[in-house]
């Protein structure tokens, strides 16, 4: 298939008479690394909340692999293939890094709906959320409840719990946001080491981590869809200078 | 071992019994032959154990907030009395099962209709749905008995052990074993990988809708098993005092199960337990020394607990032994 993975077709969100989102059309490629930028409150998380289901669209449609899942549920479009990490780090705070893992790799599995056997048995969900602390290098904080580990580390988690659940479609919102940069490079890293049939749409502030990352760039403006094209073309946009990237030179 | 190796052992033992957790047991078989003249109080505290243990299972575990779960005690026990009262059905073990699928499917219900709010509005959803029941019990006098209550008769359980109002030694057995079934029921769920994606909403719901788990159901099933065990609860009250009254199925008696686990600790299994034991025994206690001004004590108890110690009795507890166990490693 070459199609697109994920498309929004003329995707419009209303909040009464305030239009967060307008007409949006948007494609993402199988394997594509594509960036959304804009400046605050151009509605990046909005369009992330219409392609993951935690928001409905009023008017438009969301197609993954074909498939038609604009009136799906959350849970029914993240089985299907897509998944989101949040900006503002949403983890199991009481938890530990293991069990946070195990919860995601349960329901990916089917093992969550086990009502009498231990946890424990499943020794292959264990397994395999071992298998991700050592891809994201966790494996010495294993034991620790997510609220005493560094802020850095958490966010390693935020991107663990996603990959847990074998997405085809990720979408990263701000994955480094809150990160001393000190440590950012530790999540950039694990980003380019991201598999490379996952299609990854990352909405980022920062131009050097989306120009050493994207293939492609969409730029959201007020709701709606200023331009899209390669850096390059991004980077020499004259309107995109104006808007977003002349704000960031004189700041 | 390594740090994840550690983990992933302790993750894979951690439904394992501890040899304190027969602590409690031991302590219930003690008093039936140590303390023979406070097995009706014990009788009490057992049950109010088991519906403290079913509100755990929803609030502790799956942090659905809840004042109204005396509606499924109070179908428990409504459920038994009816029985006895209407169809002369006083066999004591399918009156509990009667009483646990009456009270299930009034939470399967009222949950699938509730569940999906959540905070303050469930909180005043679920006492509302508990104050219609309530006054449908009032209301159909003829049937519950109304304000004056229902007597209820009891056949001797499985015929032979027979429930005096004397000695309380039948009915503080039969509570016991009652108990200790309902427990290893709650125990079995809790250490599941449901159980685990409860604690899972609990801590955050956003993030599980994100990781793909159909939360509404993970919630309305619990919310139903739980019922049951408290439906349970409520015909074991019934069966042991022989007599029932609107009291059931009221707001007090809901909030003494969220006190019971405040007192003890919530999301722990044992704060029940502890609970409802100090809650019991206060009563008892602080009525009998100051008869008109008791509850001004449990206050006071309650407001040192709340700043003291959040997480209850166990929490207090669970904490001093891991402050023990850092020390022995370091």
């Amino acid at each position: 298939m070459t199609g697109p993975v994920l498309e929004a077709k003329g995707v419009c969100k209303n909040f009464g008479a305030l239009e967060v989102s307008r007409n949006i059309d948007f494609r993402l490629a199988a394997g594509e690394r594509h960036a959304l930028i804009g400046p605050n409150g151009a509605g990046k998380t909005t369009f992330v909340n219409l392609m993951t289901g935690a928001l409905t669209p009023s008017r438009g449609q969301v197609i993954l692999h074909g498939e038609d899942i604009t009136a799906l549920a959350q849970a029914q479009r993240v089985k299907r293939g897509i998944v989101r990490t949040f900006q503002i780090t949403a983890l199991f705070r009481g938890l530990t890094v293991l069990e946070n893992l195990y919860v995601a790799v349960a329901e990916r599995t089917g093992a969550a709906t086990g009502l009498w056997r231990p946890a424990g048995y499943r020794r292959d969900v264990i397994d395999q959320s071992l298998r991700l602390l050592e891809i994201f290098q966790l494996q010495d904080d294993a034991h620790k409840p997510i609220r005493e580990l560094p802020y850095g580390r958490q966010r390693l988690v935020e991107i663990a719990l996603a990959l847990a659940l074998e997405p085809s479609v990720l979408l990263l919102d701000e994955p480094a946001a809150g990160v001393p940069s000190a440590e950012s490079h530790i999540i950039l890293d694990v980003i380019d080491g991201l598999p490379a049939d996952i299609a990854v749409l990352i909405i980022e502030h920062d131009m050097d981590v989306v120009f050493r990352f994207a293939e492609r760039i969409t730029v959201l403006v007020s709701g709606a869809i200023l331009v899209q094209g390669s850096p390059d073309e991004i980077a020499n946009n004259a309107e995109v200078r104006a808007v977003y990237l002349g704000e960031a030179a004189h700041g | 071992m390594t740090v994840a190796e550690a983990a992933a052992t302790a993750l894979a033992t951690r439904h394992r019994v501890r040899p304190l957790e027969a602590l409690p047991w031991v302590l219930a078989v003690a008093a039936f032959f140590a303390l023979p003249e406070y097995l009706a109080v014990g009788t009490q505290i057992l049950i109010l154990v088991l519906f403290a243990l079913s509100l755990d299972l929803v609030l502790g575990y799956a942090g659905i907030v809840t004042l109204g779960h005396a509606a499924f005690f109070g179908t428990g026990a409504y459920a038994v009395g009816l029985l006895s009262a209407h169809l002369d059905w006083h066999e004591p073990i399918t009156g509990l099962i009667v009483a646990a699928a009456a009270a299930a499917l009034v939470g399967l219900v009222s949950g699938w209709v509730l569940l999906r709010t959540h905070g303050l509005t469930l909180l005043m959803l679920t006492m509302a749905t508990m104050t219609l029941l309530h006054e449908l019990a009032n209301e159909q006098e003829n049937l519950t008995g109304g304000f004056d209550g229902l007597p209820v008769e009891i056949d001797p359980v499985l015929g032979l052990l027979r429930f005096s109002p004397l000695t309380y030694s039948g009915q503080y057995l039969y509570a016991l074993g009652l108990l200790f079934l309902m427990f290893l029921v709650v125990r079995r769920v809790v250490y599941s990988p449901f159980g685990h994606s409860l604690t899972g909403i609990r801590e955050n719901i956003l993030r599980m809708h994100a990781v793909g788990a159909p939360v509404r159901q993970r919630l309305v099933t619990v919310y139903t098993i739980s019922a049951a065990i408290a439906g349970v609860a409520g015909g074991l009250f019934a069966q042991v005092n022989a007599y029932i009254t609107l009291d059931v199925l009221s707001l007090e008696r809901a909030a003494t199960a969220l006190i019971v686990l405040i007192l003890g600790g919530h999301g722990r299994l044992y704060g029940a337990f502890v609970g409802a034991a100090l809650y019991m025994i206060l009563e008892d206690e602080l009525a009998k020394e100051f008869p008109e001004f008791w509850q001004f004590g449990l206050g006071l108890v309650l407001v040192l607990i709340a700043l003291f110690a959040r997480e209850g009795l166990t929490g207090l507890f669970a904490q001093a032994a891991e402050r023990f166990r850092k020390r022995a490693r370091s």
